[in-house]
């Protein structure tokens, strides 16, 4: 019976997550191309890696929603894999390391990636981050050099900035304004919220605008294209070519040191991006299942191992990816899927049009991607943590990029352990209980509230343990962590229970941390503790013209303002709009004195990684007294056309034609929607501005833009609020 | 196996900062249950030791404490091992020691071959005091093992002459028992279940165990049981730190071996880290 709801509801979801998985496979295939050719593979092997991910995790993988395919930070490895030991070998340490991470995934070893303290691994990613930068910088600026190591090509960007500035050649100057214009795209994409413009990722944007500058100068101009040749995409073969020519993959050098390094490397940051993504991911996923890691690095390395023999790079999971798949409803792994397929017809369709693509503008991508992966920002995040992460960061990054991966994540958890051992001014504590259980999880009988306490020190060393029973217990529960006879919790502990905070919270469960503030006294903690507190205030008289107005406001209408960064968000979570967003906080807080309608400004972020965008807007939220069906509604326009083709259905209204023209009424309990919206209620919506509303059933979301309201709007809002509350009740 | 009253309880003492707390508290424990007492103390015998160890329990002997003092050279653990199965020692008292700046206790090393090799039961007690404080709560393990009935049993009968308003019953449930790994939403539903059935199976093994127990020993006293997923030995002893236990009642250690002392399980764990005063049944 099950099976077949199952089946069922995968049809029902189909239409969807075949739009999704298109939309996807414009993002994967110039990041495919690109990231192969960062790591000097060809261009094609990126997206044979996609292809082959794509099909074999969605049909084996153990997780629901995420993207398979060539990851950003293997390019690193990969670049040093194909330069000293040649492609042919490099097929073979990719088929390798793809065999090392399924055994990984059949051994359970998926809790690996949590010995590794979390600044050591922010410190690494940064790294990569520099060399994809570093070396990719240049030929965004058409000014292809080689050096020896990163840190070089990274002191000679503000050459090439030079060099580039003042380039005769006109075949260079077009190559590298075609890489400014790229990055110019990505940057300000997230920034512009145009739901036309943002049907299409910005990567993609940037193909079809290098695609039909080509085809413009060719037919329009007839003229030959202005790019100098040896910055435009070599070598992208048909796809018959594909399966004629499979490369020859060369196992000789199974005995020498450097393959296995290779190897190692590779399966290290493989298993760690996927992990990684993994969990991010899972956060992410509006159907809040959670997914079987094992199973899924079981998948990956077969992927893995098939995407080596057909001439693609590793398959890992991809954050970026995945969340542009989650933003586009994709809700199964059959979006996966077609991520290939759509992928397959690109390929198939347009492989000649892809050598069109100019090299700089597809760099000017991975630039992008490299910058965000060592922005300032990370950097900032890890200093307001603690000192000592900055060290452990710095340290890691400084010895991957002179040294290498393996020897960079080794240096960042020596480090680590040793700042542990300073702060606590003991080594004992570490040496005598590392290896001892020091977990208590048991379900208090009166109440169900699961509780666990924690004894001696829980840091990146041990957290196993922990996790292991966080992992065994359902997160619609409660839970409580008592760390009163832990003697000392480190960051990576810290921030992992954060991220399980928010699970549970989207979840409908409760987490909750006790014991911790002993510690702030009696010896100084610095580890997050601080990082979790929200910080007040202290400056008063530091408020912005805008929120003088708005305190104006409160005075005028008897309301109450609040103008500090509120964390409580939890009401909103029930909200079908945040189910795949994740809210930072809300401010600028207008309250009515019963608490029943309150405006404020909200900062929220879609997707993940490169694909991350952060929106500020402001909201209303009313509260109500009675139940009403949760649904939403928002105006009738050309998108909303698209997503009924995609499985959506518009609740139509009786003998309200016109209403249900130019509303677009969705939910699930149509019976009780269609009773609530009676007369009074559409006569009020159709005389009344357009707004989005959501209910989710104890309480109403009103807003209209993606961006703060003016002073003028946020009265026009309060007060349709107020009359919305009247006629619904 | 019949219950074993505690007829005689032995002391091993020397002339320590904590022996007058050891043996007001062994004395206390004599007169709770009428039993004689016997102070060991491995060294030769002088008058003038006697009189300081009378002194000291003069007033225990007012209220008509039964005492007999022995004095023997050798080593400290042949020592009091051969005196207790001469004198039929029922139960040895033994003082723990606490690591330095921590409030974390431990078992020495002779008081921890007393504990592997003992033949009767053994209290072993971190914070020997002057005063009487009073007994509270006492955890008990409920462990699946044979030995498990036996100290049930004396713990009841224990909590009958100390009366604790509370006895808590701990069956810890080892993670094996648990066939099912939790990997997705699936999985975890199946454990819950399979864990559901396991604390109800367990549940009723203790009931029927309490059932068989004299009804004078189980009145007037709050019997709570709680089942607890986790490392056998570890678990029991953490749970009575957490929830301020006076005195947990543990199986004794079967056979040790080489490698149990290498990787330490069960009652190991707790004689590494005293978590209360720990009560061993033979």
């Amino acid at each position: 019976m099950s099976k077949k709801k199952n089946i069922a509801s995968f049809f029902k979801a189909l239409p969807n997550n075949i739009f999704s998985g298109f939309v996807v496979s414009l993002i994967a295939l110039p990041l495919g191309l690109g990231l192969a050719m960062a790591s000097e593979a060809p261009p094609i092997a990126g997206i044979i890696a996609a292809v082959v991910g794509g099909v074999v995790v969605s049909i084996l993988g153990g997780s629901h929603v995420t993207i398979a395919g060539p990851g950003n930070g293997l390019v690193g490895v990969l670049l040093v894999a194909i330069t000293t030991l040649g492609l042919e070998s490099a097929y073979a340490t990719i088929i390798c390391s793809g065999i090392l991470l399924a055994i990984l995934g059949f051994l359970r070893l998926g809790k690996l990636a949590d010995f590794f303290p979390s600044s050591a691994i922010q410190g690494m990613l940064a790294a990569i981050g520099l060399i994809i930068l570093g070396k990719q910088f240049h030929i965004m600026l058409a000014h292809k050099i080689s050096r020896e190591n990163t840190i070089d090509y990274l002191l000679e960007i503000p050459y090439t900035i030079k060099d580039a500035v003042l380039y005769d050649n006109e075949g260079l100057i077009y190559a590298a304004s075609a890489g400014v214009l790229s990055l110019i795209i990505m940057v300000f994409y997230p920034k512009i919220r145009n739901k036309y413009l943002q049907l299409i990722p910005a990567p993609m944007w940037i193909v079809l605008l290098s695609i039909g500058f080509s085809y413009y100068f060719e037919l329009i101009a007839h003229s030959s294209s202005p790019i100098s040749k040896i910055y435009m995409i070599s070598g992208v073969p048909e796809f018959k070519d594909i399966i004629a020519q499979l490369p020859t993959v060369y196992f000789g050098k199974v005995g020498e040191l450097p393959f296995w390094s290779s190897v190692l490397a590779l399966t290290l940051i493989a298993s760690i991006e996927s992990l990684l993504s993994i969990k991010a991911v899972d956060k992410l996923d509006p159907e809040k299942r959670r997914s079987n890691v094992n199973r899924d690095l079981k998948a990956l390395g077969l992927a893995t191992v098939g995407s080596g023999f057909l001439g693609g790079l590793n398959v890992v999971t991809v954050i970026a990816r995945s969340s542009v798949n989650v933003n586009n409803n994709g809700s199964n792994r059959s979006s996966n899927f077609f991520h290939a397929v759509f992928l397959v017809i690109f390929i198939v369709l347009f492989s000649s049009q892809l050598t069109r693509i100019p090299l700089p503008a597809l760099m000017a991508i991975l630039v992008f991607t490299g910058y965000k992966l060592a922005s300032p920002d990370s950097i900032k995040h890890i200093f307001s943590v603690g000192k000592e992460q900055l060290i452990i960061f710095f340290v890691t990054l400084i010895v991957t990029l002179k040294i290498g991966l393996i020897t960079g994540i080794l240096s960042g958890v020596l480090v680590t352990f040793l700042i542990h051992i300073i702060i606590n001014k003991s080594l004992s504590l570490f040496a005598r209980n590392v290896l001892k259980p020091n977990i208590l999880m048991f379900q208090e009988e009166e109440n169900g509230i699961y509780y666990l306490s924690v004894k001696h020190f829980c840091s990146f060393l041990n957290f196993y343990r922990l996790k292991e029973k966080l992992n065994a217990i359902p997160e619609d529960q409660d839970v409580i962590i008592d760390f009163s006879l832990c003697e000392f919790v480190d960051h990576t502990v810290m921030e992992n229970l954060h991220n399980y905070s928010d699970l549970f919270a989207k979840r409908g469960g409760h987490f909750e941390i006790v014991g911790l503030d002993m510690h702030d006294t009696d010896s100084e903690h610095p580890f997050a503790l601080r990082r979790l507190l929200p910080v007040p205030n202290i400056i008063k008289n530091s408020l912005t013209r805008r929120q003088t107005n708005i305190e104006d406001i409160a005075n005028n209408y008897n309301l109450s303002y609040r103008s500090e960064k509120q964390k409580n968000t939890l009401f909103l979570n029930n909200f079908h709009f945040f189910r795949t967003k994740s809210i930072h906080h809300t401010y600028n807080q207008l309250v009515t004195k019963n608490d029943v309608l309150t405006i404020f400004d909200i900062e929220f972020s879609e997707g993940e990684f490169i694909a991350k965008e952060v929106v500020r807007t402001t909201m209303l939220h009313i509260t109500l007294e009675k139940q009403i069906p949760e649904f939403t509604l928002d105006r009738e326009g050309f998108l909303e056309k698209f997503y009924a083709f995609a499985g959506f259905k518009d609740i139509p209204i009786q003998d309200h034609s016109d209403f249900s023209k130019r509303f677009y009424l969705l939910g699930e309990d149509e019976i009780a929607i269609t009773k609530l919206f009676n007369e009074e209620l559409i006569h009020f919506f159709e005389s009344n501005p357009y707004y989005h509303i959501e209910s989710n059933g104890k309480g109403l979301l009103v807003f209209s833009k993606e961006r703060h309201a003016s002073i003028k709007e946020i009265k026009a809002l309060f007060d349709f609020g107020k009359r919305l509350k009247q006629v619904i009740t | 196996m019949s219950l074993q009253p505690f007829k005689t309880i032995g002391i091993g003492v020397t002339f320590s900062p904590n022996l007058k707390a050891n043996v007001y508290e062994a004395s206390r424990l004599s007169l709770l249950f009428q039993s004689k007492l016997i102070l060991i103390h491995v060294g030769e015998d002088s008058s003038e030791k006697e009189a300081k160890f009378k002194s000291i329990l003069e007033p225990f002997i007012k209220k008509g404490l039964l005492f007999e003092i022995v004095f023997k050279s050798g080593n400290p653990v042949d020592v009091i091992l051969s005196i207790s199965e001469e004198k039929q020692i029922n139960l040895i008292i033994l003082g723990a020691l606490k690591r330095e700046n921590f409030l974390k206790y431990y078992v020495g090393s002779i008081a921890r071959k007393i504990t592997r090799q003992s033949k009767c039961s053994v209290l072993l007690l971190i914070k020997p005091s002057i005063d009487r404080i009073p007994c509270q709560h006492i955890v008990v393990n409920g462990l699946k093992d044979p030995k498990t009935k036996q100290t049930i049993a004396s713990a009841f009968y224990v909590a009958h002459k100390l009366k604790p308003d509370k006895l808590t019953i701990v069956e810890e449930i080892r993670q094996t028992e648990v066939a099912i790994k939790v990997d997705d939403d699936k999985s975890l539903r199946m454990v819950n279940i399979v864990k559901e059935r396991i604390k109800l199976r367990e549940e009723t093994r203790i009931k029927t165990i309490i059932e068989d127990i004299p009804k004078e020993h189980t009145e007037n006293i709050i019997i709570k049981s709680q089942p607890i997923f986790g490392q056998q030995g570890y678990s029991i002893g953490h749970y009575a730190q957490i929830v301020r236990a006076d005195l947990l009642i543990m199986n004794a250690p079967t056979k040790m071996t080489f490698w149990d002392r290498l990787f330490p399980h069960d009652i190991e764990h707790i004689l590494t880290e005293l978590p209360t005063d720990v009560l061993i049944i033979q």
